[in-house]
């Protein structure tokens, strides 16, 4: 039986969402390993400590409170020290952090540190043994899936965010507090600025709903019809094709695809999207995949499980109108 | 500035794959392989800033068997001054085993900056810059968008999730590349002609110990072949019904 060192990550001082599917992960590995704890780490500004309750409540059994303000920002050598020593200190198994853009900086770091092998961007936990851990892991955009194993006592595992759904797990959470294992001020990078997007907006990660937009949409200005049919949904997130940010109708942020970002939600709708090979790359595993486009023959429409031929520009207000309506009578 | 560019050679990212005999590998044959895109946008990356800031040196680095020489030409012929193979019979996918090879041979290279691509596509891992920067105590910046490099500091902007963040950092640094930075150059025929003279060496890898291996590999599941259920407006009520009786999303 041992012990899961999970990070939960943090913007300022509030929770993300890939926090609570770490802990899930974490508790599923636990659990795979014989019943052990879990154990997570939060570290940020003064009033980070509020995050404990919600992070037992999907199923961490002690959290590490570390509180500085210093920590206002994500600071990724402080955050790297002080899981490593935390993790040096107690008996686990492995440490679970997210594949986002803090955990591509902290992962590594850990692993290095701990000198424990790491395996990243995992979809699926499978085995796990004293010294064996196996994973899931799709490489080639997509295209092939690994089975990896890592073999070691402690293993960094980071875990693709779109791959685990949060499950709560009601524990009440002990408290410890810990100090950075490294001084802040000490740090060789520094934030200098977080430009945040819309508010409200819902990461493209976390979103069970996705409508994007591709060049179909004509022009830039027409993407508001995207975001409304979005905004219909209430949990949809926007995405779009490489070609729209390239040509910068969108922030480069929002693209899906081989080079971007890489989502599953319960449903895609690509508007206006003819579906190049490097954009199915990135939504091919969506659940359920709706197209709009005025080609019949577009690629897009190999792999739509619902398909409508014809303008973008006419049909998705009709859509929005009828989502809002099917919302509006549940 | 002295620049380390560490790059990778994998297969053209439009290939359909097939999985190979063994199982725990794809099947290369047929399969045109190159420098990895985000490894590309590096060396173009390194090029620039040796290009703007005056006298430097831009040095490749490829882990993997002879095969690799012909990836490092290739970053030659676009303007780097030299290579290095760490020799191995092949890249395992273990990330670590492979950033303590690199490391070995650039701590003592007196490297201002040491480059990489934001992940390499096939492992699509993301492991082996961000740890070389930690096993040569450097600062790090992963999967930048932008970055600019003056009086021995450097600044950099990465995307977050919906946001972005614009950080600094000292030098010594590995930053490792995200695409929207630089478009490749395209080598001329001089380039060309130029890197077959550069001196490229080759010496064995000092890997550190594999401890993650492919056990098997398999190609997705296919999707069921796509539908389509009508054209124009007409077909939303249709949609809706589907969405909700069927996909049960809506």
């Amino acid at each position: 039986m041992s012990n899961i060192l999970v990070f939960a990550e943090t913007r300022g001082a509030s929770l993300r969402k890939i926090a609570l599917k770490a802990v899930t992960a974490g508790r599923a590995l636990a659990d795979a390993s014989g019943g052990g704890e879990v154990h997570a780490m939060v570290a940020g500004p003064s009033g980070v400590a509020a995050a404990a309750q919600q992070l037992g409540e999907y199923g961490a059994d002690v959290v590490v409170v570390v509180e500085d303000a210093a920590l206002v920002n994500f600071n990724r050598e402080v955050v790297a020290a002080t899981l490593a020593a935390r993790a040096k200190a107690g008996s686990y198994r492995a440490v679970v952090i997210g594949f986002s853009a803090q955990g591509r900086d902290v992962g590594p770091r850990v692993a290095v540190k701990l000198d424990a092998p790491i395996v990243t961007d995992v979809t699926e936990i499978g085995a796990v043994t004293a010294d064996s851990l196996t994973v899931t892991h799709p490489g080639y955009a997509n295209k092939v899936i690994a089975t990896l194993e890592a073999k070691g006592p402690l293993v960094v595992v980071s875990i693709r965010p779109s791959a685990i759904t949060a499950q709560p797990a009601a524990r009440t959470a002990k408290v410890e507090t810990m100090a950075p294992a490294a001084d802040p001020a000490a740090s060789r990078i520094v934030v200098k600025e977080v430009t945040e997007g819309g508010k409200g907006t819902i990461d493209l990660g976390d979103a069970p709903v996705i409508v994007s937009g591709g060049r179909g949409l004509k022009a830039p200005e027409n993407f508001k019809l995207v975001e409304d049919l979005a905004a219909a949904f209430g949990n949809a997130a926007v995405g779009a094709t490489r070609a729209v940010t390239d040509d910068g109708w969108r922030p480069h942020s929002d693209q899906i695809g081989q080079t971007g970002r890489q989502v599953s939600p319960q449903l895609y709708i690509a508007v206006g999207i003819s579906g190049a090979i490097q954009h199915l790359a990135g939504m091919r595993t969506s659940k359920t995949i709706v197209a709009i486009n005025k080609d019949k023959d577009a690629p897009i429409f190999k792999v739509a499980d619902y398909g409508i031929v014809g303008d973008a520009l006419e049909i998705v207000p009709v859509l929005t109108k009828a989502v809002q309506e099917a919302k509006a009578g549940h | 500035m002295k620049i380390a560019v560490c790059i990778k050679r994998t297969p053209d990212s439009e290939s359909r794959f097939k999985i190979g005999a063994s199982s725990t590998s794809i099947d290369e044959a047929g399969l045109k392989f190159d420098i990895d895109d985000f490894a590309s946008y590096a060396v173009e990356v390194a090029l620039q800033i040796n290009e703007k800031q005056g006298p430097g040196e831009t040095i490749i680095y490829a882990v993997g068997p002879d095969s690799v020489q012909e990836t490092l030409r290739k970053a030659m012929s676009m303007g780097a001054d030299r290579g290095v193979q760490l020799k191995t019979d092949s890249v395992p996918h273990d990330g670590l085993a492979v950033a303590k090879a690199l490391a070995a041979e650039l701590k003592t290279g007196g490297y201002d900056l040491v480059l990489f691509g934001k992940h390499a596509f096939d492992t699509s891992s993301g492991i082996v810059g961000t740890a070389v920067a930690e096993l040569l105590d450097f600062a790090c910046v992963t999967a930048a968008t932008k970055l600019d490099i003056a009086n021995g500091r450097g600044t950099a902007r990465r995307e977050l999730e919906g946001a972005a963040e614009t950080v600094e950092f000292a030098l010594p640094a590995v930053v490792t590349i995200d695409e929207g930075i630089a478009r490749p150059r395209y080598p001329s025929l001089k380039g060309i002609m130029a890197a077959k003279k550069k001196p490229l060496e080759t010496k064995p890898a000092q890997l550190g110990e594999v401890r993650v291996t492919v056990k098997s590999m398999q190609l997705p599941p296919e999707r069921a072949a796509g539908r389509i259920i009508g054209e124009g407006a007409a077909a939303v009520p249709e949609l809706i019904r589907l969405l909700q009786t069927e996909a049960k999303v809506l």
